[in-house]
């Protein structure tokens, strides 16, 4: 925001003040405005609502828990949509996979799965990319040169292998008996670890010219630790290229776990995510049950493509110089 | 013991040839041999390969009957139980034009035998092999062996000219990383020979025009195209679209769809493989259960009740497409040993498991972990999660962990799993085989995939017995016996024989065989 | 200078070192290489024998130590499942992925120009619009999900391109190349625009974003005013300067493309280092896993230095920034 850059003296005398005029500058910006204009923003959030919100409350709305074996009847199994099932009687509305899952329930819970590992990679990325960002562009040095170093190599080490690896690893070193439900967190970490750098590269790039500013050196020499000073001072300044960079990471993140389902080191099959059963799905183009692949590619295609709508337009509308 | 009538060959094999047709046969499956030297591995895929180029002195037909190959015929010696007599075929000649004689099957007999061989297990007890002239040799074992000729269909002849001449008289070895002329070349009697090879990716082999017998078989593919595709999807699509003739592998959802496309047939039969699962009932407490001090497992009602709890007919119909016969025993329907009243054991039936369930003192059920291959049996990870939902109705809940066979099998073999998938082929066509390994109690040698920690010495002295037993009605006997007690004992849950299915061409003729070992001069093309 | 260069290796074999501990010690858990290796009939005396012979008997340190050492003078061992060297197996395989990888580049490279320099200059039009949605389609889908279906529509359906393979390939010197033959090149179109797709994207809305800011500039706007004509103000002067981020991300971009090629081999069974790779994960061949990875890492990490390097020699004033100067 080029609001943002002129900080009265009141802003420094009280930050805490300052920061939430800045936190209502940025609410009551143009950008409200300009998202009420856009088509494309309103229906892409309308539609990520609509599906995180079913995902969130997914047992309400399922008719079915797929994620209990015991009350699956195999004999289900592959019902077309809509229509009765030739042994059981039973009506699906999108029909039944090879376990005799409701397909509808599945991608619910599934879509559970694959949020929670999206949202909690992304945060994992966010947080450790911000903290080292914040770090290597303040104190500099030393620290600094080793930080970027591991961060360029990472980036052009590709995600997929980065994850495989940490996959590899992580499963050698979790006890047998958890691995079920490590499986998830280790995806997480996976994904999280690899995704990082983006982040720690922009708020690095901020942190260098922020921390120039009068207003960072008036804090400093009023005593304020250089932890305060990061938190307070320089953080709320790089949220909006980290608030875009995580929108398109989390879409990114949806699709890489998809990936490395495919690769066969994702969620379980018991408990599968959009991926799995993408993956699952895919072994039954060719023989007609086309709805156990179609629905939750479907659901995929939308979630990660209201996703990245929404960044894009979130990135357009934060930079100033294309409005 | 007599073999005379299973000799005769089969109607197909005598028709004698028209003039020999140009066809090429572009054959797929899901991976490629290991290498070509014929004694370094021993395993499925890689003797496919080798049976079109190299041959054993006999083989099996697709009813798993003898059919003589290098050797005419064979009988036990008269006067010396210990040893066995072959007469072999005259005239044939090697690929690089040498003959065939005596001194090459003693040759490649004591090749097979070394340390390096992966053959040499099935030939252990074969102490000499000695030519008594060019055309008969005599193979001595350590006892009476009965069965000696049903280890010896896998068993490569080699030419020794032409392995002296390379250097690869020793076999590769694989392990070590070794490679030799005898990897990736070949000089066998076959009826084809190799052309070019590039390993995993695409081999071309080309009809032996002296093949000794070009006019008994129909050998009318005149080239063999072999490529390995990994994905499923991308090996029916590639049938699909006619870039293949021949499939092995196919996935059971998608028979149907080739089946019915023009000009694509899918044939089937039963296979010699047998999938359950085994338990843990040895240790008196279990790390992968939630009831401390005790292993539900132990408990026969407890195993005899999970087993009542799978609904083997709903696996057969949903996950495997029909493509299964569910199974009371482990062994298959081949196996001497096999009767069709024990095959038929099992049974579902949720309330009498609940009440047995009840009757152990775990009407509360328990849960356990179950170990699966996701990459070794047809629909493995499938079977697996039905048994989770199935187990989950008497109150057993199980966590599913799936994984590749490479991390999945050394759970089995070194004891560390206590409830798993499991599924066991019978090369010998024998029940000594499937005792050997899964029922006598785990030692150095014997036993190795018994993972259930089953042990009894009575039954242990009995399993060993059987290997020098020349009466076969006697030994008959005690095979029935000892499968009374696994039976009895529950020792573990059979699920199905497997059912193999070859997709094809339909100008390609061929029936499918048990071993999943297509012999393409065997083929006919329309 | 050279303090600089001596400092950026050593930092970058550094990185290779602990890459490679990386890779080295996933592998210890990814399975257990012995029991692919012997068969069904096989007994603990095996294992034990071969356990030996491959050296899993012996720490981890000494077995990293073993394959560095080797890996130094380009012995990478002998692959346990083909059981050749891995070196060989690699130099084999590797024209398969450099010709998907440059079929594939060269497409998203010129199709991402193209269609971002449209996109820029029609920023509001319908057909722009439509594009750069149409492109986030492409991102929004898992790249094996893309292969499938390109395999469903254009071999299943309509016959017309090949679902496997690389078709004939002609042996040049130790190269071989499936350029030289119609069905060669047939077979390369689905593979790679399946591995492009995700590159042309991200190249395509690059261009887009760089144009629309480089259009803003003044000397663009000052060249408008003089009256010249729009497409050499589009193309000499607002395309060129766009042209340095481009080929940075471009340069940045070889990586992934050869990373993700994993899976596109995997779907179309190209016969390349990337199939390799997912095999060997198949059958814990250990010593193709480590070649691979440590490959890969080579690569990248030159591609860095490089990079560096030319930054270095361009614009020293970088040098500061990239050093922490401040």
């Amino acid at each position: 925001m080029t609001d943002t850059s002129h900080k009265s003296d009141a802003e420094i005398i009280a930050p805490k003040l300052a920061e939430k005029s800045r936190l209502r500058v940025f609410l009551d910006s143009d950008i409200f405005y300009a998202f009420r204009r856009s088509p494309v923003a309103v229906v892409s959030t309308v539609v990520v609502l609509i599906l995180v919100l079913s995902a969130v409350f997914a047992p309400l709305v399922a008719p079915t828990n797929p994620f209990d074996p015991s009350s699956l009847n195999l004999m289900n199994g592959f019902s077309s949509p809509m229509q009765p099932n030739a042994f059981t009687g039973d009506t699906f509305l999108l029909g039944t996979d090879d376990q005799g899952r409701d397909v509808f329930s599945t991608i619910l819970y599934g879509m559970r799965v694959s949020l929670f590992v999206g949202v909690a990679a992304v945060l994992l990325a966010m947080v450790l990319g911000i903290t080292l960002g914040l770090i290597s562009g303040y104190v500099g040095g030393w620290t600094e040169t080793i930080i970027m170093r591991v961060a360029d190599v990472q980036l052009t080490f590709p995600s997929i292998l980065i994850a495989m690896l940490i996959f590899g690893v992580a499963k050698g070193f979790t006890p047998v008996e958890y691995r079920d439900q490590m499986a998830i967190w280790v995806l997480i970490l996976a994904i999280g670890l690899s995704d990082w750098v983006q982040f720690a590269r922009v708020v690095r790039g901020a942190t260098l010219v922020e921390k120039r500013k009068e207003y960072v050196e008036a804090a400093r020499l009023i005593g304020r630790t250089p932890f305060a000073i990061m938190l307070r001072h320089i953080l709320p300044n790089v949220l909006s290229p980290v608030l875009v960079i995580a929108t398109i990471s989390l879409a990114l993140a949806i699709i890489a776990e998809a990936t490395l389902s495919f690769l066969g080191v994702g969620a379980p099959a018991t408990q599968p995510s959009l991926g799995t059963l993408i993956r699952i799905g895919q072994g039954y183009l060719f023989s007609g049950e086309w709805w156990i692949l179609l629905f939750p590619a479907v659901t995929l295609l939308m979630l990660a493509l209201s996703v990245n709508l929404l960044g894009d337009w979130l990135r357009d509308a934060l930079n100033p110089r294309l409005r | 013991m007599k073999l005379t009538t299973a000799l005769t060959m089969t109607a197909m094999l005598l028709t004698t040839a028209a003039p020999l047709s140009a066809e090429t046969l572009r054959w797929a499956r899901s991976g490629d041999a290991l290498t070509l030297d014929p004694h370094a591995q021993n395993e499925g895929p890689t003797h496919t390969i080798r049976h079109q180029m190299y041959e054993p002195l006999i083989i099996r037909d697709v009813t798993g009957a003898f059919v003589p190959t290098l050797a005419t015929d064979w009988a036990p010696k008269a006067d010396d139980p210990n040893v066995w007599v072959f007469n072999l075929r005259e005239g044939v000649k090697f690929h690089d034009g040498a003959d065939f004689t005596a001194e090459d099957v003693v040759f490649s007999f004591n090749r097979a035998k070394q340390p390096n061989s992966d053959m040499k297990e099935l030939i252990g007890s074969i102490t000499e092999v000695r030519a008594v002239d060019d055309f008969t040799v005599e193979i001595v074992t350590d006892g009476p062996n009965p069965i000696l000729p049903s280890n010896l269909t896998n068993l490569f002849m080699m030419d020794k000219g032409w392995t002296e001449a390379n250097n690869t008289v020793d076999v590769q070895d694989f392990e070590g990383g070794e490679i030799t002329h005898a990897t990736l070349n070949v000089n066998g009697t076959g009826p084809y020979t190799l052309t070019s090879r590039e390993p995993d990716v695409k081999t071309v082999m080309t009809r032996n025009e002296n093949y000794w017998g070009i006019n008994d078989f129909p050998m009318e593919v005149s080239e063999i195209v072999y490529t390995p595709i990994q994905n499923a999807a991308t090996r029916v699509a590639a049938m699909l679209s006619g870039e293949i003739d021949f499939l092995q592998d196919m996935p059971v959802q998608d028979l149907e769809r080739v089946n019915a496309a023009d000009g694509l047939v899918v044939k089937q039969a039963p296979q010699n493989r047998v999938i359950f699962f085994g338990m843990n009932q040895g240790a008196d407490d279990i790390e992968a259960d939630n009831i401390d001090g005790k292993n539900p497992l132990a408990d026969v009602r407890v195993r005899k009740a999970m087993s009542m709890a799978i609904n083997r007919d709903a696996i057969k119909q949903v996950v495997m497409r029909g493509q299964s016969q569910p199974a009371g025993m482990i062994a298959p329907p081949f196996v001497n040993g096999w009767t069709a009243e024990m095959d038929a054991e099992s049974s579902t039936d949720i309330e009498g498991a609940k009440a047995l369930m009840e009757e152990a003192g775990y009407a509360d059920g328990f849960s356990i972990r179950l170990d699966c291959p996701n990459d070794r049996y047809v629909n493995d990870e499938g079977i697996c999660q039905a048994a989770v939902g199935m187990l989950g109705q008497i109150g057993v809940t199980v966590n599913l962990d799936a994984k590749p066979k490479a991390q999945h099998f050394p759970l089995i073999t070194d004891g560390s799993t206590d409830f798993y998938m499991l599924g066991w082929g019978v090369p010998t066509y024998d029940s000594e085989y499937v005792f050997n390994f899964l029922v006598h109690g785990r030692e150095e040698e014997i036993g190795t995939w018994n993972g259930t920690g089953f042990n009894d010495a009575d039954l242990n002295a009995k399993i060993k017995s059987l290997a020098s037993n020349t009466d076969l009605e006697a030994r008959n006997a005690d095979i029935a016996s000892i499968w009374r007690t696994v039976q009895d004992e529950a020792l573990y849950i059979p699920i199905h024989h497997q059912v193999l299915n070859w997709g094809m061409a339909e100008n390609v003729g061929i029936e499918v065989d048990a071993e999943d070992q297509p012999k393409v001069k065997f083929f006919t093309m329309k | 200078m050279l303090a600089y260069i001596i400092r950026r290796v050593a930092q970058s074999a550094l990185v290779l070192l602990v890459v490679g501990l990386a890779a080295f010690s996933m592998f210890r858990f990814v399975g257990d290489p012995v029991e692919n290796m012997l068969g069904q009939e096989r007994t603990a005396a095996d294992i034990e024998r071969l356990r030996e012979q491959l050296g899993l008997d012996q720490n981890f340190v000494v077995q990293y130590y073993k394959f560095l050492e080797g890996a130094v003078q380009g012995n990478f061992g002998v692959s346990y499942r083909q059981g050749r060297p891995v070196a060989e197996i690699l130099i084999e395989r590797a024209p398969a992925t450099l010709e998907l990888a440059a079929v594939s580049g060269v497409l998203a490279i010129l199709f991402g120009i193209a269609l971002g320099v449209f996109t820029a200059i029609r920023r509001d039009g319908w057909v722009a619009n439509g594009i750069m949605s149409a492109s986030l389609i492409g991102v929004s889908l898992p790249t094996f999900l893309i292969g499938i279906l390109l395999i469903y529509i254009f071999s299943v359906e309509l016959g017309w391109l090949p679902s496997f393979g690389r078709g004939e390939t002609v042996q040049v010197g130790n190269w071989s190349t499936g350029f030289l033959t119609s069905s060669g090149l047939k077979a390369l179109v689905l593979p790679s625009i399946t591995l492009g797709l995700y590159q042309m994207t991200l190249i395509m809305r690059l261009v887009r974003s760089e144009m629309l800011e480089v259009l803003r500039q003044d000397y663009i706007r000052f060249a408008r005013a003089r009256g010249l004509r729009s497409r050499a103000i589009n193309f000499r002067h607002a395309l060129k300067n766009t042209m340095v981020p481009v080929i940075t991300v471009i340069g940045l971009q070889v990586g992934s493309i050869i990373a993700f090629a994993i899976i596109t081999e995997t779907v179309f069974q190209w016969p390349g280092v990337g199939l390799l790779f997912i095999n060997a994960v198949q059958f814990v061949d250990i010593p193709v896993m480590a070649a691979y990875l440590m490959l890969i890492s080579v690569m990248f990490v030159s591609i860095n230095l490089i990079v560096d390097m030319l930054y270095f020699l361009i614009d020293p004033r970088l040098r500061l920034d990239r050093a922490g100067g401040h």
